[in-house]
This record gives structure tokens, C-alpha cells and sequence, in this order.
């Protein structure tokens, strides 16, 4: 065979293989195209699924994790005997650490007037246990919930939490909703 | 001790829980404020917001636009070395190496399958754009924009040649790697090349213990063996040397004419240089040609035989998703089921969600995986098969070049060859 004509099959060769890739690149674009959403996406917890395990606190990939709990105040009854602030055996209702169902003593709980009193979480100091939102969803109106804060994730291209979580109540959402907070039931009565 | 507010407190939950059952109902009307009190909304700060994402993809384009400058028209080294060290800076430090190319692939692959999921702009445009790019002009992706690939160029200390057999065995770990991720990718079971992502603590500066260790452990290897990840992990390089191999155009070595000094070579530390071939004699070439015959006869058996065996084993596959493990679990030890010490058992258990239920989602979970392990084990039986084949398929070389699917682009062979630097020395006088 000659040198010419040796070079010439390979470029042959080469060519069509290069075709044949690009087309599958352009195919797999394609496809994935025609059901392209232009939204970007973020993970959040749907607090009507979380059943408070207790794994977003350690599942996260940050030291610290990215979970932390919010307090939808539509929801709230600014109760004095609070189910998210006081362990249930608790013996008096003050501030008092030895009192507070929280670890990290995140919640402040502030007189607002006679019998109602406001709480409010202290973002810098939660790590997200769900301890409060467990007990505000076992004793009250369940105004406490867990959410993924995304000041503070990285978005993962796949939530670590998503994975463990036991209620797969993980799930990716689009970014120009990024929480899903609950509202106040008596008036629209939806998630 | 029983206190009064114990007591009151404990009453008060049986009665709550006997009461209030359904958990969309408030229990405690909201309270009328006299004092004037305003309710504070509840806070929720933005993510980044997509215009941001778009900015990222453009930094890649023209990074890789200038990767391409660097590589195949100006020839420099030191250029690339300086974009990389961006890249790492950009990709990896700054944006936490999420999204990565490599793990986008995982993204495309549950949505070519899950009908319910679709990917984004962004994760899209990092899954082709480089892809594209190698099908032009080689993987210049590897050598200056990829962070994982980057921080591994970095620490090449003294890189030790490894034998040609234990690479070509080696080499075929990519795409076992590849092929699993993808499996379990398009079963929506994990999303394992992000899972196991060596480099992703690092750049986050914090992750769980092993997570570092494991990122640490890489880059200590890669002093010895350079790009360890790269070279025997990376899935994503798979798709690039694919595209690669096939490239319209690619750097070369020498700016002219090759004088086989051989100094290339050496300063590859990827051993993807590859020496000039001589003339085969006639009797290696009749024996190339028969077992050239064989490989090709034997590929479909191969391929066939490992799709069996793959196949036959897809229930242990199976259990990697978490809910054909529950279900397993929970038919193949029913008393499982009162196991209050297993959070996944309780939860699911509390969840009023039916056995039935559960194991009919197993099963077809474990129906997809079925077919993809079939598709999975043809796959690494044909790779098998042509990385067979490749060994007897005899390619002249003229010169010493770079071996276009291995070759990462990152220009260090340029400095070594003489004849760039003569022609240098004549630009300049
Ligand atoms: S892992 Fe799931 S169930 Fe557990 S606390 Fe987090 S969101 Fe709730
Ligand atoms: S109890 Fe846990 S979730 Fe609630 S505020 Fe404290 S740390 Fe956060
Ligand atoms: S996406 Fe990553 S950073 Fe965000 S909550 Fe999940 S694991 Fe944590
Ligand atoms: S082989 Fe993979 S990890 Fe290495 S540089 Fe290329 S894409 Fe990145």
C-alpha cells in the first residue's frame, strides 16, 4: 500500500469517527434540550415530609451544617408553654439552659405580652438537630421547620442529606422559590 | 420528681396528639396582639441567583478558548500553567467545584432516563462545552480548566514510569467507574463520582474526615504516579479521550520537523508520548493478523458473557438503592419491622406507607437495574474486547507524538524539544 493512500484511509477514518461522536454529543444535547428548564435548581425540605431525624444535622457536607431551623411566624401561637423551646420535663418555664430543648441554646424567647411570648432562632448558633421543630410539630402548631439555607450551601450537584434522608423529603426545587415555608392554615389552608 | 407543669405538660401532649392528629391544623389560634406587636417574617436568603450561573459558563468558554491559544498556537507552558492555577482558583476554590464536568455527566444520565427530571442550562453547558472543545482540539479541558485535574498537576514531583501492561490494566478502571456511575445515576440510586469526589473537601476547605483523607492520599500518590485520578479514575476523561482520539486538530510536540532526540518523552509525565514505529516484518504483521481475527471473533462473546454475568448478579447491584434495601430488608426479616433502633425501618414504618407499596417501588427499581446491568456488562465486555484488539492493530508513527486520547494538553513536552528552541534562538537574533 502506499504512503498516500495509507494517510489518506486513516484521515478517512478518523473523520468519520469524529462525525459519528459529534453527532452523538449533539444528540445527547438535543434530547436533554427538549426538556431543558431554564430554571436552575437548589435543594430544599419540604416540611410536610420531614419527620425530623436528626440526619440533616450530621449528614451535610459542611463542618456546620446548612440546614438550619426557621420559624414561620404565620403559624405561630406564641405560646408560653412552648413545645420547641422546653424539654417536656422541663420543671419551670425560664430561660434557664437546663430547660431548653435545644443543644446550642439557639432560641431566644423574648415577652411579648401577657400570655404571648415570641421566639426567635439565632441562625449563627443552630445546627440544625430539628430537636425544636420535633417538639414544635409533637406539642404545637409545628411553626418550627428545618430548611436548607442557601446563604450557607454549596449547593451539591447531589444533596448528601437527599440521600439519607429516611422521609425523602429532599428534593430539588427551582431557584426563584428556594424555601418552602409553611403559611398560616386558617387562611389559605395549603402547603 | 413529678412537677405540677411536668404533670400539666404531659396531660396536655396525650391530649394534643389524641386531638390534633393531622398535623395541617393549627392547634393554638394565632394570637391578637394589643401591644401593637409586629409578626417578623421568616427569613430566607437568596442563592445565587442564575445570572451568576451564566457568568461561570462563560468563564469556562473563554478558558477553554484560552487553553485552546496557549496550547496549539502559542506553544507555551508557563501560559497554561498560569490559566490552570486560575482555573483551580476559579472552579475549584471559589466556586466549591460544584458544577463540575465530570460530575455533570451523572446529571445527563438521569435525565436521559427519568423522564421526571431535567437538567439546567448551566449543567448542560458544562457537560458539552469541553466535550466540544476536545472533539476540535484535544483535551485541553484536562490540562487548564479542570479543577480536579489541576490540583493534581500541581504536586507532580518526580513521576516514576509505570510498565505498559499495568497502565493498559489500569487504564481500563475509567471505565468500569463510568459505567457504574452511570448506572446508578439513570436508576436515581446515588450519585457516586460526587459521592467519592477526592478533591471536593479540599476545595470547600472543610468536609468530614475521610473525605480530606482521601483528597490528601490522592495528592500524595500523584507526586509519584502524576494525575492518579486522571489517568485510572476519571470518568468524565472516558468521554474527553473519546472525543480527543478523534480530534480535528491537536498540539503537537514539535513545532516542525521531529529529530527523534527522544528528550519529549522523558518530560511526559503521563507517558503520553509515544515513540515513531519502524517498519513491522512480514512475520509479526501475519501474526497481528490472526490474532487480529481471533480479538475480533472473540469481542461479541466477550461482550455477551459479561452481560450475562452482569445480569446475574443485578439483585446485589440492586441493593446500592435505598429503597431495594428496605424492601429486602424488611421481606426477608419481617420482625425487622419492630426495630425501633433503625431510622430508616422506623420512619418508613411511621409513614403509613404499605409494605406493598414499598416493594412494588423495589421492583422496578430493580427492573431498570436489571436492564442496565445488561447494557453496563456489554459495555465493559466491548471495552474489554477493543482494548484487546488495540494491542495487535499496528499504527505507524512518524516522529514522536503525543497519544491523542491520553495526552491532557498540558504542554510541558514543548520546553524539551530542540527544535523549538532553535527556531527560537533564530527569532531572536
Ligand atoms: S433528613 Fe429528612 S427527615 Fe431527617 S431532619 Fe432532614 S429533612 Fe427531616
Ligand atoms: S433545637 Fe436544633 S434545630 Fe432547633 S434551633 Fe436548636 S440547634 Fe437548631
Ligand atoms: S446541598 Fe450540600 S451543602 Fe446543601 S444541605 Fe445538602 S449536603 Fe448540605
Ligand atoms: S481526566 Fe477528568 S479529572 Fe482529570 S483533568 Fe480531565 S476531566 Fe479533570
Amino acid at each position: 500500500m502506499s504512503d498516500n493512500k495509507y494517510i489518506d484511509r486513516r484521515n478517512f477514518i478518523e473523520r468519520s469517527f469524529r462525525i459519528g461522536l459529534g453527532a452523538a454529543v449533539a444528540g445527547t444535547a438535543g434530547y436533554t434540550l427538549l426538556k431543558l428548564t431554564r430554571r436552575s435548581y437548589v435543594w430544599q425540605i419540604d416540611p410536610f415530609k420531614c419527620t425530623q431525624c436528626g440526619r440533616c444535622q450530621t449528614d451535610c457536607v459542611l463542618p456546620v451544617s446548612a440546614v438550619k431551623c426557621v420559624h414561620a411566624y404565620d403559624l405561630c401561637g406564641y405560646c408560653d408553654l412552648c413545645g420547641g423551646y422546653f424539654k417536656p420535663d422541663a420543671n419551670e418555664l425560664s430561660t434557664a439552659a437546663e430547660n431548653q430543648l435545644c443543644p446550642t441554646q439557639a432560641i431566644k424567647r423574648q415577652f411579648v405580652e401577657e400570655p404571648y411570648y415570641e421566639y426567635i432562632i439565632v441562625e449563627e448558633l443552630c445546627i440544625g438537630c430539628g430537636k425544636c421543630v420535633k417538639g414544635c410539630t409533637s406539642f404545637g402548631n409545628g411553626s418550627l421547620i428545618l430548611q436548607i439555607r442557601h446563604d450557607i450551601c454549596v449547593n451539591c450537584n447531589e444533596c448528601a442529606i437527599a440521600r439519607v434522608c429516611p422521609s425523602d423529603a429532599i428534593s430539588r426545587i427551582p431557584v426563584d422559590e428556594p424555601y418552602i415555608i409553611k403559611g398560616d392554615f386558617s387562611f389559605t389552608n395549603k402547603s | 420528681m413529678w412537677t405540677r407543669r411536668g404533670i400539666l405538660f404531659f396531660v396536655f401532649t396525650i391530649v394534643l396528639t389524641l386531638w390534633a392528629y393531622s398535623q395541617h391544623q393549627q392547634r393554638f389560634p394565632r394570637p391578637e396582639f394589643e401591644t401593637g406587636y409586629e409578626q417578623p417574617d421568616a427569613t430566607t436568603p437568596e442563592p445565587r441567583s442564575g445570572a451568576v450561573e451564566l457568568i461561570d459558563v462563560l468563564v469556562l468558554t473563554l478558558a477553554l478558548s484560552g487553553g485552546v491559544w496557549l496550547a496549539l498556537k502559542k506553544r507555551s507552558r508557563k501560559g497554561i500553567l498560569w490559566l490552570s492555577i486560575f482555573s483551580l482558583a476559579y472552579f475549584g476554590f471559589f466556586r466549591e467545584g460544584c458544577i463540575c464536568s465530570v460530575g455533570s455527566l451523572q446529571n445527563i444520565a438521569l435525565s436521559l432516563f427519568d423522564p421526571g427530571y431535567a437538567v439546567s442550562l448551566n449543567v448542560l453547558a458544562f457537560f458539552v462545552i469541553p466535550l466540544v472543545f476536545a472533539l476540535f482540539f484535544g483535551r485541553i479541558f484536562c490540562g487548564s480548566v479542570c479543577p480536579l485535574g489541576v490540583i493534581q498537576d500541581l504536586v507532580v514531583l518526580k513521576p516514576v514510569k509505570l510498565p505498559h501492561g499495568l497502565q493498559t490494566v489500569l487504564g481500563l478502571l475509567p471505565f468500569l467507574y463510568l459505567g457504574f456511575a452511570v448506572l446508578f445515576a439513570a436508576t436515581g440510586t446515588d450519585f457516586i463520582i460526587c459521592r467519592y469526589d477526592p478533591f471536593v473537601g479540599i476545595f470547600r476547605l472543610g468536609a468530614p474526615f475521610h473525605m480530606i483523607m482521601l483528597g490528601v492520599l490522592f495528592l500524595l500518590i500523584g507526586m509519584f504516579v502524576s494525575r492518579p485520578y486522571c489517568r485510572f479514575l476519571c470518568p468524565y476523561g472516558v468521554l474527553l479521550g473519546w472525543m480527543s482520539r478523534f480530534s480535528r486538530r491537536h498540539l503537537t510536540i514539535t513545532p516542525a520537523e521531529c529529530i527523534e532526540c527522544k528528550l519529549c518523552a522523558d518530560s511526559c509525565p503521563f507517558d503520553a508520548i509515544e515513540a515513531p514505529t519502524g517498519d513491522l516484518s512480514a512475520e509479526r504483521t501475519s501474526k497481528n493478523r490472526n490474532r487480529f481475527i481471533v480479538y475480533a471473533i472473540l469481542i461479541p462473546v466477550i461482550a455477551f458473557a459479561a452481560g450475562f454475568l452482569l445480569n446475574r448478579a443485578h439483585p446485589y447491584l440492586a441493593k446500592a438503592n435505598s429503597t431495594v434495601y428496605l424492601a429486602d430488608l424488611l421481606v426477608t426479616q419481617p420482625e425487622m419491622q419492630f426495630n425501633t433502633e433503625n431510622l430508616d425501618i422506623s420512619t418508613f414504618m411511621a409513614s403509613g406507607k404499605s409494605l406493598a407499596t414499598l416493594t412494588e417501588e423495589a421492583d422496578a427499581i430493580r427492573h431498570s437495574f436489571a436492564a442496565g446491568s445488561w447494557y453496563l456488562g456489554i459495555f465493559l465486555g466491548l471495552v474489554f474486547g477493543f482494548t484487546l484488539l488495540n494491542q495487535v492493530i499496528y499504527r505507524r508513527r512518524e516522529g514522536y507524538t503525543p497519544h491523542k486520547g491520553d495526552c491532557v494538553s498540558c504542554g510541558r513536552c514543548f520546553d524539551y524539544c530542540p527544535v523549538q528552541k532553535h527556531a527560537e534562538n533564530t527569532n531572536h537574533e
